[in-house]
């Protein structure tokens, strides 16, 4: 088992947000989780990373059997976990290239890898930009500085497919997307779907679940997931609303 | 003449000095110098040295730096080992260099050089005798001896320092490093005095740095005018590196006159007390003024860079730009004042000021601020003070990069931003690498010229490779 949540309580300055969160993830698997807003899809996303502004008051995270919750956020990467950002933080000053190649470099250390020469780091990044539709001329900008909606969800994708992450949690990728955008992205994750990795993808409409079919689709609802099921279960949801999931809660 | 020694810093001491000396410092003043000497000395027993009760000296207490004793020389000292100041040419970059030794002028040929193309430049005492009428009118036209006690007293005393003249129409070949060095064996007080003059249609880059060769504690008053007229251009990169026992109080004043340009980067990397007052008059209409300002400071060090632009023709423009990063108990201040007059419309001015404080026991005052008394103008400033953004760490961090990595990485984006403004690329590249060693705290006042800080040989060991590929 790649990613075990059990029984997972966190919150925030002493509001409790996750309130015995479960989730199973098997190598191989894409899982959708969907949900209301405000009840605690990003945090969860945010306290597997790693985030320190959440306090973790109960549970545990196993990552490949191992406990997460003293690995620092950067160990967390390193490891193989990556988060796509539902707003990517704008950097001024680092470009996009620099940026990778430190990242790339830092994770090759940490597996006592040697860094990768410049034009073999160059190569790999045109096979990503090729492979994510990525145009290049975002690459020496900024890292997020000035890109509309679309292009920091492109290029969150495009730095998934830089670092090949185990684990990759997508964050409401979807949200603010028009149709050619949101096929991007949901081609960049097709493509980067293999037997030994896993994706977690956070989205509060059915839409991208029409790009990206996912093998199990959970719903959480006032911090803890309440109802499980495969795809039909995001038709469900598109269809009723998340009423009926409220209405059976109370 | 006397050499006093050993004594605190007084207005007592100067002005019994002065009345001691006063022929001897005015031997080679034309009428007209020695009236402006007589009404600095007359200011400055007015005003004395500038003591928290004054606004604008509030937040920067001087008593330590009284506290001390120092010597103090109204002629140089004997033995003046030239190597050590024209060591410190940046590699690869050709320059013409002239320097000062605790404020002397020091050539090692003629003090004063009349170039092919009519640039003059050496030591301004040479100039006095040589070029009196030059001289005259520039000389003292720009400083404030009226409202500040160290500009008067240092008019007052005014002896040796450097003078650069630009012809109209000439463009300097290359850039002029101007070296200022304290080099003694006790603690010292100095007082330099440089005049700088661009022509109508001039243009030079001059490169202006302040180093510290030994740890002895020293106390500078500095004061540099620079005239630039119609048209003319000067790039001016002000770089101090001094110890942590200095106090260099550094005036510059600049006039522009009618579409003159100026593009100033003032980059302090270390000193125990740095005080920077910048004056810039636009005297003429459409002149620009740019001013860059970057500070890494740590420890107990203390900067304050004080602004002030005058506005005094329409269609002129100035734009200040000043970051810093503080660390420990270090001190910042930024005081910004931008006067608009009312006849000068369309004015165009900004100013920016921003920090990062890396612990809680570091400070900033930021200040800037606007007087406008036209309704034309476009006009904006801002101020922001903050840690590093957490939002932004998180972001590297969850892409595996460590976290004193990210730390690094955030800090020299933010301070490149001022360093890719360097026009001369390798003085940038020189820069780059020594922010990136001050960001690491291993950088140290050097044994040499802070422009060797690190040799060709020995390339800066960063974590983090910014160069392009």
């Amino acid at each position: 088992m790649l990613l075990q949540v059990k029984n997972l309580h966190a919150g925030i300055n002493g509001k409790e947000i996750l309130r015995g969160v479960n989730l199973e993830v098997n190598k191989g698997e894409v899982h959708a989780i969907m949900g209301p807003n405000g009840t605690g899809k990003s945090t969860l996303a945010a306290v597997i990373a790693g985030r320190d502004v959440f306090d973790v008051t109960g549970g545990e995270i196993l990552y490949n059997g191992k406990d997460l919750q003293s690995l620092s956020i950067e160990d967390r990467a390193r490891e193989g976990i990556f988060l796509g950002f539902q707003y990517p933080v704008e950097i001024p000053g680092v470009s996009i290239t620099n940026f990778m190649r430190t990242a790339v470099n830092e994770i090759r250390k940490f597996k006592g890898l040697d860094p990768l020469p410049g034009g073999e780091f160059l190569r790999l990044m045109e096979e990503k930009k090729r492979l994510v539709e990525v145009t290049s001329n975002l690459m020496n900008r900024s890292v997020n500085e000035g890109f509309s909606g679309g292009e920091k969800k492109k290029n969150e994708i495009f730095q998934m497919a830089m670092l090949e992450p185990m684990l990759a949690i997508l964050d409401e990728t979807d949200s603010g997307l028009d149709i050619d955008a949101l096929r991007i992205v949901a081609n960049g994750v097709n493509k980067l779907r293999r037997p030994d990795n896993a994706f977690v993808v956070i989205t509060h409409y059915q839409r991208l679940l029409d790009h990206i079919i996912p093998d199990f689709v959970h719903v959480l609802f006032d911090g803890k997931i309440v109802k499980s099921g495969g795809k039909e279960l995001a038709l469900e949801l598109e269809e009723k609303g998340y009423d009926w999931i409220k209405k059976e809660q109370e | 003449m006397q050499q006093e020694n050993k004594e605190s810093i007084t207005a007592e001491r100067f002005i019994n000095l002065y009345e001691k000396n006063r022929k001897f410092l005015a031997a080679n003043d034309t009428p007209g110098l020695k009236k402006i000497r007589e009404d600095a000395m007359a200011s400055f027993m007015n005003l004395g040295f500038p003591d928290t009760s004054i606004e604008s000296w509030r937040l920067t207490d001087l008593d330590e730096t009284f506290s001390r004793a120092y010597d103090y020389h109204l002629s140089p000292e004997n033995g003046i080992d030239f190597q050590k100041v024209f060591q410190c040419n940046i590699p690869h970059l050709e320059t013409a260099v002239i320097g000062q030794l605790n404020g002397w002028y020091v050539s090692k040929d003629v003090p004063l050089m009349e170039l092919g193309n009519g640039i003059i430049m050496g030591s301004l005492a040479e100039a006095r005798k040589q070029y009196p009428q030059l001289i005259e009118k520039y000389f003292g036209t720009m400083a404030n001896d009226a409202t500040d006690g160290f500009t008067a007293l240092n008019t007052a005393f005014a002896q040796d320092g450097v003078f650069i003249y630009v012809p109209d129409k000439v463009k300097s070949p290359k850039p002029v490093q101007l070296i200022n060095v304290i080099h003694h064996d006790d603690n010292l007080f100095l007082q330099s005095r440089n005049l700088i003059v661009l022509g109508a249609n001039a243009g030079l880059s001059l490169v202006h740095c302040n180093d510290s060769y030994n740890h002895q504690a020293s106390f500078s008053n500095i004061v540099t005018e620079i005239h630039i007229g119609e048209h003319g251009m000067l790039e001016h990169y002000k770089l101090q590196n001094l110890n942590n026992n200095s106090t260099l109080i550094s005036s510059v004043f600049f006039r522009l006159e009618a579409s003159a340009n100026l593009e100033s980067h003032y980059i302090s990397l270390n000193g125990g007390l740095l005080r920077n007052n910048i004056g810039v008059l636009l005297n003429g209409r459409h002149a620009n003024a740019n001013l860059n300002g970057l500070y890494l400071m740590d420890r107990k060090q203390h900067i304050d860079n004080h602004v002030f632009v005058d506005h005094a023709f329409p269609d002129c423009t100035s734009n200040e730009n000043f970051k810093g990063i503080l660390d420990e108990h270090a001190h910042a201040i930024f005081n910004g004042h931008v006067l608009v007059r009312r006849d000068a419309t369309k004015t165009d001015a900004r100013q920016s000021n921003k920090n990062i404080l890396l612990t809680d026991t570091a400070r900033v005052n930021s200040k800037p601020f606007l007087e406008i008394y036209n309704d034309d103008v476009k006009c904006s400033h801002g101020s922001t003070t903050g840690q590093l953004d957490q939002d932004s760490m998180f972001y590297l961090r969850q892409r595996g990069i460590g976290e004193e990595t990210a730390r690094m990485l955030l800090m020299f984006a933010f301070a490149d931003e001022l360093v890719m403004k360097i026009a001369i690329p390798q003085l940038r590249q020189r820069l780059e690498d020594m922010v990136k060693k001050r960001l690491q705290g291993e950088l140290q006042i050097c044994e040499q010229c802070v422009l060797h800080c690190s040799t060709p040989d020995h390339p800066v060991e960063f974590p983090i490779d910014m160069s392009k590929l």
